[in-house]
């Protein structure tokens, strides 16, 4: 978006004054380091071994960890999850983590924002 | 000198350590709830073992944002004495306070179990006065006590004395059939590069007299009392 100007209707430019505050919803995914050995996924793949699926050649169990949250943009979103991964979600001596940041979907439980 | 048993919810080992510091030590020992900010009245600070927070998340890593827990890398930052046993080692490599992290158990079983341990640095405010390569007997009781750190890590830990605590078989060697939980290097205990931090896993407070099985973790208890010259925070 650098260097691209843009016409800027009345409406848009209020909005920019008070940026509205959406609904994130982010999914992190928390896993050991290759350099750590995971017996967890070692038994796991023993475990589906034994039901028949020898196909399978290495299993890495983890953590999957859903957050709703309000930012005003996904950059910012993502900005802080990546914040909240590195201090607590994951310990980077032995984890590595990733995730993805969507648009809220509606719902009771996490309802999306007053606008 | 005055000793602190840090509890925080889910702390079990809290009382064990009260009882020995209190028979097996014979200093004045108080309980401190995770609340507290003030640890001015003492000399040596406990972190006992248990499930802090039922170890939501990983071991250690909720009670590391208790509010107590900044008044402890405070008291570690000026030299004082600190202990972390079992849980206490968890919740202090989850600090930053201690070098690597503590994995489930190489064999996914809980190991309740009396192990041995090789004192590797004697410079230390928690092994003072014990023999290098002595070893020592006493019980474990953990789920997550496989010790990691990366390579670099490790040579610069072994580089520095700062493994202090290996596991050994019956004829002292750090073999893999002295090893409980699959530590690297059969790492049982680890300092901060100062000596006055230190965490393991075994239970030294299990240990400090002959009725409950044995009294060597007297040992380990008692070096921050002949350290305590070295050490002491005076004005804290």
């Amino acid at each position: 978006m650098t260097g691209v100007i843009v016409e800027v209707p009345s409406v848009a430019t209020e909005s920019a004054v008070t940026p509205a505050v959406q609904r994130w919803r982010a999914e992190v995914f928390v896993s050991l380091k290759p350099v750590v050995n995971d017996p967890q996924g070692l038994a796991v793949r023993d475990g589906l071994h034994m039901l028949g699926y020898a196909e399978v050649d290495a299993v890495r169990a983890g953590k999957y960890i859903q957050l709703w949250l309000d930012a005003a943009s996904r950059g910012e979103a993502e900005a802080r999850v990546a914040e909240m991964c590195e201090r607590l979600l994951a310990n980077p001596v032995i984890e590595q983590f990733d995730f993805r940041v969507s648009e809220s979907p509606a719902n009771s439980q996490h309802g999306e924002t007053e606008r | 000198m005055r000793f602190a048993v840090i509890s925080f919810p889910g702390s079990n080992g809290d009382h064990d350590a009260l009882m020995a510091v209190e028979m097996g030590l014979g200093q004045p020992v108080e309980p401190v709830w995770y609340r507290e900010t003030d640890l001015s009245r003492f000399d040596v600070l406990l972190i006992p073992g248990g499930f802090s927070y039922g170890d939501y998340l990983r071991a250690g890593a909720i009670a590391r944002f208790a509010p107590v827990m900044e008044s402890v890398a405070r008291f570690a930052a000026d030299g004082g004495p600190v202990l972390g046993i079992c849980n206490g080692f968890q919740v202090l490599t989850e600090a930053g306070l201690l070098p690597g992290a503590l994995l489930r158990n190489a064999s996914l079983k809980f190991n309740s179990s009396w192990v041995r341990l090789r004192v590797e640095n004697t410079d230390t405010a928690w092994t003072e006065g014990l023999r290098l390569d002595e070893t020592l007997r006493l019980p474990i009781a953990h789920g997550e006590g496989r010790y990691f750190a990366d390579p670099e890590t490790l040579k610069r830990l072994e580089a520095r004395g700062q493994v202090v605590f290996r596991y050994v078989d019956a004829r002292g060697e750090a073999t893999p059939e002295g090893n409980p939980n699959g530590s690297v290097d059969n790492i049982a205990g680890v300092s901060n590069e100062r000596g006055n931090v230190v965490g393991l896993m075994p239970h030294p407070e299990r240990a400090f007299e002959p009725l409950i099985g044995g009294d060597d973790g007297l040992k380990i208890l008692s070096a921050v009392l002949r350290a305590g010259v070295a050490t002491a925070v005076g004005g804290l």
